[in-house]
């Protein structure tokens, strides 16, 4: 059970403090509601370029980095297609200082020339290490435009095109800022070795004074129902076929997401999953296979993606992954086999739960799906997923015209 | 209302007192010793046997590797798939690692699990039978995954860099290949198992909430097998460094690529050297944090790269001092150019006191940030117990970022960041 006190200021700031007496450290997370999805699609990857922006200085603080570091203090963020999140840990008796930076750039960014065109190029330079650079790193590119084709999740976080990154103007990075990264677009959480009335007061002095703006409304279009079967092919200087097959699934707070979760252990989790003891161990047709989700905040992707043994052919590999998924379809798994992926996710969340800044993101987002006290309620909704709901929503999900299919060869 | 121009005042963290947890000691039966750290709210354990059963002690490449992966493939009474499915009914992970000198088993479990994951644990150790099936697909897994890797630059760059260091026959400076998994057999599998696992040494790290009856747990399963008995052989392995330190390396890997992997490294001593505790802040300094002066010239200056590092390889016998970073591949030679300017101004200009405290203050506050929780505790502790230290190498190294003044700073820039003393590697 985390525990956690929660009060917003007057300009609407949400802030959730979760005291752990037992860290001589303190956990400063600011989690803003933006992501990937609310970009143009004419401009995308621009959440993430503003992600690296906000460490280029802000309106009172020529650095972020140097005062956080000389209070002995770490930080990072990243960015999904949902949201940005910011955290930084540093010892508890220094933690005015993370409030004096992170309060600063929510006022305003200092906006600054040089850090935009430096930043551009680091962002290109991350862009080709991890998705040009690298072979299959284009996947998802494809993978996304073949099964979104309203919903802004047809793009990586990282943007579409290395074009959109180059032409970033500073007026689109002041339009994002006021849009965005208003007070009542944010959660602060502060956690570790603080109290309620300490945070309390330091949010009032440093975050009260910023001014609310525009509380920004999400209008998404969501993506009809896929009614046909979609397949692409592509040929790459890769040296393995690789097969990769994805099916629309429901939304983080859809009440089939436990079991949703709980089918891809099923057949993807660890060394006696069914995808890795069938087609790696027994049938040899996989040198890996992998059966994983997205957990996006809108409808979702369940995804399995593997590479083939040389001299196996794509069509029979898909084959072999088609007749698992008719064996979870039509025979209920059995209740040990259940409560041993109950038993791992259990023992996942003991683990993730350990440190303190794990907590802290953790009390943040779930306050941004709803209520950081969904945050509790977890477990018990993995323990009530009965054999039923895992056979009945494998046959929904699973459902041919509801798949996207590539097949990736090599050269 | 807050006067945003001004910084909020600071405690200095070098000021601070810092402390490691002291483990807690006992033997087993057999000699077999358990260190062992008792704390954190979660009900929570994580035991590591270590064995010293690393690539150093084996007679062929790919033999202390394979072995240790494939413990968990099959054992007298289980099936692979039977030992996996144990321990994840009990939500429990079960790893292992393989390293230079050591290897490992790893178990992550909630308390209440413990009991019915020991035995399965002491039946990897004494009774594992590598089956043939399964030595023949991971031969066939392994080189079709290094067929993936040797297509990516920083993969490449790695492995050369290392045999440059050390030499393509020492355990630091050799690699995998296709041919080396094909010559992989069964029996040296098995005799290797025998020798350096059933009749091996083993230390044991134990972490978490630890119940109270878990050391007696132990005790029974693992103090009475055939362990620790025998000496470790004496094995030394002649270092064999690349001539062609000190000029530049240019290797093509892939026509299309996009980035270059710089690897720029010099041999250094072990932890053992008086020099190595000083010259950990030099390195923060130079390139091992966000704030460094290769990170803040090369990224966030030039646009260069994504990220640049440099670091001291963690390895036991002999170390390297390493810099790395893939960046754009018609600006990798400005990238090296950079790096040498930084070397540069380090050897002939002492640095600030401003910036010294401020790697200072970070270098505390990340120590005091990394001795929160049972597992990094106990990290700390195997690090210092298998390099055969003690705990003054802790408060060492505290004492060395306290101390250390800008004029021993230059002095050691001087003596180690000779250009001269480095490989320099870019591979496209």
């Amino acid at each position: 059970m985390i525990q956690f006190d929660r009060f917003s200021l007057a300009n609407g700031l949400r802030v959730l403090v979760h005291e752990d007496h037992s860290t001589p450290m303190a956990v400063v997370n600011v989690l803003y509601d933006v992501g990937a999805r609310d970009e143009s699609e004419s401009k995308t990857g621009f959440a993430h370029l503003f992600e690296h922006l906000m460490f280029g200085g802000s309106v009172n603080v020529p650095n972020y980095d140097d005062p956080l570091q000389l209070a002995g203090g770490e930080n990072n963020a990243f960015t999904t297609n949902d949201l940005t999140n910011y955290y930084c840990q540093l010892p508890a008796q220094n933690i005015e200082t993370a409030f004096w930076l992170e309060s600063d750039r929510m006022l305003s960014l200092a906006f600054s020339k040089k850090s935009l065109e430096v930043q551009r190029k680091v962002v290109c330079e991350e862009f080709k290490e991890h998705y040009i650079n690298k072979p299959y790193g284009d996947v998802w590119f494809k993978m996304r435009e073949l099964a979104y084709k309203v919903h802004p999740y047809k793009w990586q976080t990282i943007g579409k095109e290395l074009s959109h990154i180059e032409n970033a103007k500073i007026e689109d990075v002041k339009n994002f800022f006021f849009k965005h990264y208003r007070p009542s677009n944010a959660i602060l959480v502060v956690a570790g070795d603080v109290t309620t009335a300490q945070v309390t007061e330091l949010a009032e002095k440093w975050f009260g004074d910023i001014p609310a703006g525009e509380k920004y409304e999400r209008n998404l279009p969501q993506e009809p129902k896929q009614t046909e079967p979609r397949r692409l092919e592509v040929k790459a200087n890769v040296p393995l076929d690789a097969f990769y097959k994805c099916w629309h699934v429901g939304s983080r707070l859809d009440s089939t997401y436990y079991a949703m979760d709980l089918i891809t252990e099923i057949l993807g989790g660890g060394g006696s999953s069914r995808l890795y003891q069938a087609l790696v161990k027994e049938k040899k047709l996989f040198s890996n296979i992998d059966c994983y989700h997205f957990g996006s905040t809108d409808a979702g992707l369940l995804a399995i993606e593997g590479k083939l043994v040389k001299g196996v052919k794509l069509q029979d590999a898909e084959k072999a992954v088609e007749e698992e998924l008719t064996k979870i379809k039509n025979e209920k798994v059995s209740e040990s086999e259940l409560e041993k992926v109950k038993n791992k996710t259990e023992s996942a969340i003991a683990f993730e739960d350990m440190s303190v800044m794990n907590r802290a993101s953790s009390i943040a987002m779930y306050e941004l799906l709803g209520d950081a006290q969904l945050m509790n309620t977890e477990l018990s909704k993995y323990q009530q997923v009965t054999v039923a709901e895992i056979q009945k929503l494998s046959n929904e999900i699973f459902d041919e015209n509801n798949s996207n299919t590539l097949y990736y060869y090599a050269n | 209302m807050a006067n945003r121009t001004i910084a909020p005042k600071i405690i200095d963290p070098v000021e601070f007192d810092l402390h490691l947890k002291p483990y807690e000691k006992k033997t087993l039966d057999n000699g077999i010793e358990v260190y062992a750290i008792d704390a954190g709210a979660e009900e929570v354990l994580q035991i590591e046997w270590v064995f010293f059963a690393g690539n150093w002690y084996e007679q062929q490449n790919m033999i202390a590797a394979t072995t240790n992966f494939l413990l968990k493939n099959g054992t007298a009474s289980k099936t692979a798939f039977q030992i996996s499915e144990h321990f994840e009914y009990y939500g429990a992970y079960l790893n292992r690692g393989c390293y230079n000198e050591t290897s490992t088993i790893t178990l992550h479990c909630l308390n209440k699990h413990i009991e019915e994951l020991l035995p399965v644990v002491q039946e990897l150790i004494t009774e594992a039978t590598f089956p043939e099936d399964e030595l023949k697909l991971y031969k066939q897994n392994n080189k079709q995954r290094l067929s993936v890797n040797l297509k990516k630059c920083d993969f490449v760059a790695n492995r050369h860099i290392d045999e440059y260091l050390f030499g393509i026959d020492h355990p630091y400076g050799k690699y995998s290949s296709a041919e080396a998994y094909d010559a992989v057999d069964r029996d040296q599998l098995k005799a290797f198992y025998d020798q350096f696992y059933r009749h091996g040494k083993c230390i044991l790290f134990v972490a978490g909430k630890i119940p109270a009856n878990l050391f007696a747990q132990l005790n029974k399963y693992f103090g009475s097998l055939p362990l620790n008995n025998k000496a470790l052989p004496e094995v030394t392995h002649p270092i064999v460094q690349s001539p062609n330190i000190g000029s530049p390396i240019r290797l093509s890997n892939d026509p299309d690529g996009v980035q270059g992997a710089v690897r720029m490294a010099r041999p250094f001593p072990n932890r053992h050297h008086p020099d190595f505790l000083n010259v950990q802040v030099l390195n923060t300094l130079f390139g091992g944090f966000f704030g460094s002066r290769l990170m803040n010239n090369i990224r966030e200056d030039k646009g260069y790269t994504y990220g640049i590092h440099s670091y001291l390889q963690n390895h036991i016998h002999s170390s390297a001092w390493m810099i790395t970073t893939e960046a754009g591949k018609d600006v990798c030679d400005a990238t090296v150019k950079e790096v040498y300017k930084e070397m540069k101004k380090l050897r002939e200009k002492s640095v600030d006191d401003e910036e010294l405290l401020l790697v200072k203050n970070f270098m505390m506050g990340s120590i005091l940030g990394d001795l929160d929780g049972p597992f990094h505790i106990i990290g700390r502790w195997k690090n210092i117990i298998l390099n055969d230290l003690d705990e003054s190498y802790f408060y060492n190294s505290i004492r060395a970022i306290k101390s250390i003044t800008p004029a021993e700073i230059q002095e050691l820039a001087n003596k180690y960041l000779q250009p001269k003393d480095f490989y320099e590697l870019v591979v496209v």
